[in-house]
């Protein structure tokens, strides 16, 4: 069973998000990072980019698959994380600490993201 | 499939080792255990031990088994010396691939004929069919066996004080019935991922012991079927869906060479593969190499760089763990397929360039 931090909030996409002083930050979930295999390439928003809450930014890539990267939330991104360009492989070992993608700048909290409960539940139903 | 999933004997010991799992062609097996790259490099540089239980086995003995294969088969079955193997395929009326399969030739009148999971069922019923007029015996045996790869540079050293078997005689595609664990197997000196290795036949009650010996031998990681699929595309071999299909011959799939037109018996496809050998397939098989990591995926258009017009598609992509770049196969128009040629893949929007090259990406150093 894959860990769900219960002090972050999620998207349907299998990111996760936690919000600071109006500042998202934004990885992908560890079942997500597992379900992809191991990641070989990580293609990320720069910074100064808009995003939009379920739109695609980015993509991940593995040996085995590839996947769309989509902003859980809207706003500018403020901060990306360049060590995970050059280390992938970190979004497989640690995908809620070093392995964080990119962090956007909100507008107040954002809408429509589950706790963890409700995560949880969706990637149940999933399989 | 639902409830109908098949799981193999050694499934219990894939959950203990925490595998993931993948329904594959009606069965469930292991896709990955740690991760897709520490597996692959473990076959390349060590050795890695797999679960292919799912392939099919049909067996088939009496005086004219040689004679029926030569007869299902595009190769020549019955020139097979006894103890050695071949690669080979099954053909339909108009020279279609139905499967690519190994046969081994286990005794003077007995043959192992091994195809691929989701085919099984086709082959065994094909070969049944074929042989009906000839004086032999054709069984369905998948049930009977399961098959337990031993893959990597190491895999000499860690099988060799499990068997009798000297395995320093033992031929590369050649099999020897002996002993692994001191277990009745059939050792063959096969596999399916560009290294030296065994693939151990044996019985469905051994399977766990003869796992857990070859796996408590020394250095050995357990591997998924991820991994397996990026080490076939690094050895440039095909597969059955992607680059192998009815809708191809064995010519344009590049591989004529498996198709004995010179045997004296008449086979199914005949006609058609002897039409085939003498016209230049509209496309080849060629290798693709990017200097990027974001891989050609199964599917994606092969492009003219010029004008973006499609000239191929994509059959198998993926960033290579060995050589650090991403690599393909793709079927391409054959003006375009000279190794050295610039091509590019429209990578979902993004065209990337491409350069043709010889295949295999990767060949183990002797």
């Amino acid at each position: 069973m894959s860990t769900i931090p219960d002090h972050l909030r999620y998207s349907a996409e299998h990111e996760w998000v936690a919000v600071s002083d109006g500042i998202a930050r934004i990885g992908i979930t560890e079942y997500a990072a597992e379900q992809l295999g191991d990641i070989v390439y990580a293609e990320l928003p720069s910074e100064g980019d808009s995003v939009t809450a379920g739109e695609p930014c980015g993509e991940l890539e593995s040996t085995k698959s590839v996947s769309d990267l989509f902003s859980p939330v809207s706003g500018e991104v403020v901060a990306v994380n360049d060590a995970v360009k050059d280390s992938p492989e970190t979004v497989n070992s640690d995908p809620y600490g070093e392995g964080w993608l990119f962090t956007v700048r909100v507008d107040g909290d954002p809408d429509d993201l589950l706790d963890s409960d409700a995560y949880a539940a969706l990637i149940k139903e999933g399989e | 499939m639902g409830t109908d999933i098949r799981r193999t004997p050694l499934h219990d010991v894939h959950e203990r080792l925490g595998a993931k799992f993948t329904d594959f062609a009606g069965w469930q097996m292991p896709l990955r255990y740690t991760g897709d790259v520490a597996e692959h490099t473990a076959v390349r540089t060590g050795a890695g031990l797999f679960d292919l239980t799912h392939m099919g086995e049909i067996l088939l003995s009496g005086p004219q088994a040689g004679q029926a294969l030569d007869y299902a088969l595009v190769g020549n079955a019955s020139a097979i010396g006894v103890g050695r193997a071949r690669y080979t395929m099954i053909c339909d009326d108009s020279g279609g691939i139905l499967d690519d399969l190994i046969v081994y030739r286990t005794g003077e009148q007995d043959y192992l004929v091994v195809a691929n999971a989701s085919n099984a069922a086709l082959v065994a019923g094909e070969l049944i069919d074929r042989a009906e007029d000839f004086d032999t015996e054709v069984r369905d045996a998948s049930t009977e066996y399961a098959l337990i790869a031993l893959q990597g540079p190491r895999s000499v050293g860690l099988l060799a004080p499990l068997t009798p078997t000297d395995l320093s005689t033992v031929k590369y595609y050649a099999s020897y019935p002996t002993t692994v664990a001191g277990r009745p197997a059939l050792l063959a000196r096969t596999g399916y991922t560009g290294e030296d290795g065994f693939e151990l036949f044996v019985a469905p009650d051994d399977a766990e012991a003869v796992w857990a010996a070859v796996a408590g031998a020394g250095d050995v990681l357990p591997c998924g079927l991820s991994c397996r699929d990026s080490l076939r595309l690094e050895a440039g071999m095909p597969l059955y869906g992607n680059e192998l299909s009815t809708d191809l011959t064995p010519y344009a799939a590049g591989l004529g060479r498996v198709v004995k037109l010179d045997k004296p018996s008449d086979f199914v496809g005949r006609a058609a593969l002897q039409k085939a050998s003498a016209e230049t397939p509209a496309r080849k098989l060629v290798g693709l190499v990017s200097e990027g990591r974001r891989a050609p995926r199964h599917g994606y258009p092969v492009v003219d760089p010029a004008d973006g017009a499609r000239i191929g598609e994509i059959t198998s992509g993926a960033p290579s763990p060995t050589l650090g770049h991403a690599i393909a196969m793709a079927y391409v128009d054959a003006d375009r397929a000279v190794p050295g040629s610039a091509l590019a893949v429209d990578i979902r929007g993004t065209i990337t360039p491409v350069d043709v090259v010889e295949l295999p990406f990767y060949r183990r150093s002797s």
